[in-house]
């Protein structure tokens, strides 16, 4: 349909006449599609000047056709994308950024549990380690003084054999030392004997405590 | 004739509707707003109505228009400036779909009539007023006076102000009209001369490349004039309600 105007330079004139003369318009105000294109071929602006073709864009006589028409279609298609469409579209982005924005809490909220979930786990271990190294410090601990204790029962027993086996080898000495007394008594009466013939047994004990001195 | 840049912007009455004197038709550009607006409305409408929570290829794209106005308007206004979403996503959509639709070849182009794009910029520039003195009364005034400015400046600065806030309707409008004018003229020409040239032999058909290659980049460019005009024109909508919710800035 809208097509035709197109195609339909040729006759276009004919048509465009016939309503001008039909409709006994004021002078100016319409000369529409016909007259327009002997002026138009080339000479555009010249023929804008002598007002005989008009520039389609700046002719009034379509001005309230399309103002009127502008009103209503742009009117109702203000309406229906302010009741309708708008109202629509809004929603869906709400409803998708709503459902986006639950989605990340959820994931929020399970990275959280996940976070606790770890930490407890951490918290176990640390105390299991602590437990275990408590046990291992106490089993240590005991091992070395029943070794301390053990050591210083040896070292106890030992010093008593020490001292005893001292003690022992003092009281010998002593012995010895007083049998060295008595053999050295004996000794020296035998000789002072044999070679004076009788001795004077206490002036013997006597020098001979005396050489011992 | 069949070259004719300056066809494509003709209106065609396609269903003569008068009232009062005035002249109402249903013309192909108002075929094309019905167009833009039923495509735009149905693709929106129905990309999204399995409201999938993991979209589909459509759905994320009608998702992606709406982050895309939303973040433009936030960053932009604030998130006071929310409660314009509305408007501002519908003049996007629908300034980007009329641009897009009239690449196609035959299609009107919406957007090429300054009247369209004027009304548009008007309707920015009213809700902007509109709301600036309801929200602030004639504190919404203070917009053309910056803070900081000295004592003497201010006559000149408050001119200048206003001078700059009665062409932004202007400005807004030109930007997008000029841009979609202009684009189709030499999308047009280009193309005319691809058919002339190669109505003249091997050697005109040889000389059609070049001309067809510029055709095609020149497509391209189209398309992403088309979507940057779409921006452009939203950012401008954004930055403007901006004044209109924080006037003392």
């Amino acid at each position: 349909m809208f097509v035709t105007p197109g195609y339909a330079q040729e006759t276009a004139p004919a048509e465009g006449e016939a309503h001008t003369q039909g409709g006994t318009r004021p002078e100016g105000e319409a000369h529409p599609v016909g007259e327009a294109h002997p002026a138009l071929e080339g000479h555009t602006e010249q023929g804008a000047e002598h007002g005989g073709g008009v520039f389609p864009p700046f002719d009034p006589s379509s001005f309230p056709s399309q103002i009127l028409w502008l009103a209503i279609t742009f009117g109702l298609f203000y309406l229906f994308l302010k009741k309708v469409v708008l109202p629509r579209i809004g929603g869906i982005l709400e409803v998708r950024s709503d459902r986006i924005a639950q989605d990340l809490e959820q994931a929020a909220r399970m990275k959280g549990e996940a976070d606790a979930a770890v930490a407890a786990y951490e918290q176990e271990l640390a105390e299991a380690k602590g437990n275990a190294n408590a046990i291992g410090q106490k089993a240590r601990d005991g091992a070395r003084a029943d070794a301390d204790a053990e050591r210083k029962r040896v070292e106890a027993t030992l010093e008593e054999k020490l001292a005893a086996a001292e003690a022992n080898i003092a009281s010998i000495k002593a012995k010895a030392m007083n049998e060295v007394g008595t053999i050295a008594e004996d000794t020296a009466a035998e000789i002072v004997r044999s070679l004076v013939g009788g001795a004077d047994k206490a002036a013997v004990a006597a020098a001979v405590k005396a050489a011992r001195g | 004739m069949a070259n004719d840049p300056i066809h494509q912007f003709q209106i065609a009455k396609l269903i003569p509707i008068e009232i009062g004197g005035m002249d109402f038709s249903f013309t192909n550009s108002s075929l094309f707003m019905v167009a833009t607006v039923a495509a735009t409305g149905a693709f929106l409408y129905l990309t999204t109505s399995s409201r999938g929570l993991i979209p589909s290829r459509l759905q994320s794209l009608s998702e992606m228009s709406y982050e895309f106005v939303a973040n433009m308007l936030r960053d932009a206004a604030g998130s006071h400036g929310m409660k314009f979403f509305p408007m501002v996503f519908s003049l996007f959509m629908f300034v980007l779909v009329a641009n897009l639709l009239g690449l196609f070849p035959y299609f009107f182009t919406v957007t090429s009539h300054i009247i369209v794009t004027f009304a548009l910029a008007l309707l920015v520039i009213g809700t902007v007023v509109v709301y600036g003195f309801m929200k602030h009364g004639f504190g919404f005034l203070k917009l053309f006076v910056p803070q900081g400015v000295p004592g003497i400046l201010v006559p000149l600065v408050v001119l200048i102000e206003v001078i700059s806030f009665l062409s932004r309707p202007i400005s807004l409008s030109v930007r997008l009209f000029a841009n979609m004018l202009a684009g189709h003229i030499t999308l047009k020409v280009f193309a005319g001369f691809v058919t002339s040239l190669s109505g003249l032999g091997a050697v005109g058909v040889a000389g059609a490349i070049l001309p067809l290659a510029m055709t095609v980049a020149i497509t391209a460019l189209e398309f992403l004039v088309a979507f940057l005009q779409a921006y452009v024109f939203a950012v401008l909508t954004c930055m403007y309600l901006n004044d209109a919710l924080h006037p003392g800035h």
